[in-house]
């Protein structure tokens, strides 16, 4: 067996460029399936032909009103779910009673897959955006809750029986104590509570069609025909749900930066 | 449990009986109790409901009372239909769990195991990820049209990404000295792999099929609400298209209905699968 010259192999790549690797041969076959004519499909779209639309989005504005749409119905409907999934998370947290009382029903509530009760929003909200705002802060609602109650939940008993006998206030061994113990798992649930704010307000422009947003540029690219719109929209999405996460991570290192001290 | 004490107790003395004959009623949650108190808050709710429809506080047509929900239900049942679309369903969910499982469990192995394959494919998975089903939906509907593929790959798409990531994971958190073990007892590859690093990591996998079974029940509902003649997404669009809210409401405790029972069976397979973690003890 005939070894392959050295500069070959995978290993000889240095580290940071391998992963580039994969992308760029798609990018490129792509590009030689478009040059070599051979594909007549008109799904088949060039990539330049995706960078030319794109720009025309943004030159027209087109983009920016839909981008901004978009992120604005997200972070309100995440802003108002997360802050309901946080608050009812450290009061059934804090009180067995209520614990016993609503999280069974809340807990079949939760099997119900989100997407379920759209029509129902729609009946109840109509289509515009207030439904979409509160169809994404329902999605955003379950995992911030979830995860707040059981970091609440498991809070270690000696640090509440050291704030007891220093004889703090209720407030204080919630603001002092409580929260930032449960702080890693309610950041879960908040790193959740965006993926799924983010799903959500997708879905809603899909299925609550009216109004613009980048839900409707993938699907009036798709009732057209426009492949590249569709990639486009793809791209973005991508992007968006990417800076999500990397603005999360940030906040959640800055937030829980005593505990690596 | 953390509201019930009081701030610094204080031993006190044994008050007079006629004073205050009865002792502060606490709650120690017996499960008798806790089944009864439990069923407050839904009950609550259906009378709520039932009042509000036979009050007309809301017209009928946005809210139709628990009873009609309850007929519409048992007639889905009788005509089939339900069970009819409950199964197109549920092999759609079989189907592209099993085919998303498959490829996630290959890509974690690959991504735990070997640092040169997770340099190279890492960041191409990672940026596919990013993108949730419903994004890759209207790309895909061009692809491959309305047909079985379409639901198949996309519920494929919502088990491979958490199955994938935890099984990485899973394999990267097995101790070290369980490898040494493994290799002074002269383990070959495919018995370090079958014997040691797999059950080692089977808690984070488990971790991962879970998750992704409930992916899987979340992105197939969107999928048939949006791009399906059949399922229980569907009966739902067709409720609404010809405002019955009943058949929508029997659709929403049915779809609620599965998930539940999807989420229980897994617990019971987990309790088998690692009982083997507590018999060791």
């Amino acid at each position: 067996m005939t070894t392959p010259p050295r500069y070959l192999h995978p290993a000889a790549i240095p580290p940071a460029l391998r992963g580039w690797v994969l992308p760029v041969l798609i990018v490129f076959l792509w590009w030689a399936g478009y040059a070599s004519g051979r594909i007549t499909s008109p799904l088949f779209v060039s990539p330049g032909k995706v960078v030319d639309s794109a720009l025309e989005l943004i030159r027209t504005g087109t983009l920016w009103q839909q981008l901004g749409a978009s992120l604005a119905r997200d972070l309100a409907g995440f802003a108002a779910g997360a802050l309901a999934g946080l608050t009812l998370g450290v009061l059934l947290g804090l009180s067995r009673l209520a614990e016993n009382i609503f999280n069974p029903t809340l807990n079949a509530f939760k099997q119900v897959s989100i997407f379920a009760w759209v029509p129902l929003i729609s009946l109840w909200f109509g289509l515009g955006d207030l439904a979409k705002v509160a169809f994404i802060g329902l999605a955003a609602f379950w995992p911030a809750f979830i995860n707040t109650l059981s970091g609440v939940r498991g809070v270690p008993k000696e640090l509440v029986e050291v704030a007891r006998v220093l004889g703090f206030g209720r407030l204080q061994l919630v603001r002092r104590v409580i929260l930032p113990a449960a702080l890693p798992a309610i950041f879960s649930g908040i790193y959740l509570a965006l993926i799924y704010a983010w799903l959500a307000t997708l879905g809603s422009e899909y299925l609550l069609t009216a109004g613009v947003g980048i839900g409707n540029l993938l699907t009036d690219g798709q009732e057209q025909f426009r492949m590249d719109n569709v990639l486009l929209g793809v791209i973005l999405v991508g992007l968006i749900g990417f800076g999500f996460t990397a603005l999360a991570g940030g906040l959640e290192r800055y937030l829980t930066r005593w505990q690596r001290r | 449990m953390l509201t019930q004490q009081p701030l610094l107790p204080l031993p006190t003395a044994p008050e007079p009986v006629a004073a205050r004959p009865a002792r502060r009623w606490q709650w120690r949650w017996p499960v008798g109790e806790r089944v009864l108190i439990a069923l407050v808050f839904p009950l609550g709710l259906l009378l709520l409901w039932a009042l509000a429809a036979r009050n007309e506080w809301v017209a009928p047509q946005i809210l139709p009372s628990p009873a009609t929900v309850l007929a519409a239900l048992s007639e889905l049942a009788q005509s089939g239909d339900l069970t009819r679309n409950a199964l197109v369903s549920f092999w759609r969910v079989i189907d592209g769990f099993a085919l998303g499982a498959v490829l996630g469990l290959l890509l974690g192995i690959g991504f735990g195991l070997s640092s040169l394959f997770r340099d190279y494919v890492y960041p191409l998975f990672k940026a596919i990820a990013q993108v949730p089903v419903l994004g890759w939906l209207p790309f895909l509907i061009l692809l491959l049209g309305m047909e079985e593929a379409l639901k198949v790959v996309l519920v494929a798409k919502a088990v491979m990404v958490p199955v994938a990531i935890n099984t990485d994971q899973g394999i990267r958190s097995v101790p070290a000295q369980y490898l040494e073990v493994a290799r002074i007892y002269g383990f070959s590859r495919w018995q370090l792999l079958t014997r040691v690093i797999l059950p080692g990591a089977l808690p984070g996998i488990w971790n991962g099929v879970r998750y992704g079974l409930t992916n899987a029940w979340l992105a197939l509902v969107a999928v048939e609400l949006l791009a399906s003649s059949e399922g229980l997404g569907f009966l739902i669009v067709y409720g609404r298209q010809l405002y019955q809210l009943d058949v929508v409401l029997a659709a929403v405790v049915i779809i609620g209905g599965v998930g539940f029972v999807l989420d229980k069976l897994l617990s019971l397979i987990e309790q088998r699968l690692l009982r083997w973690r507590r018999d060791a003890f």
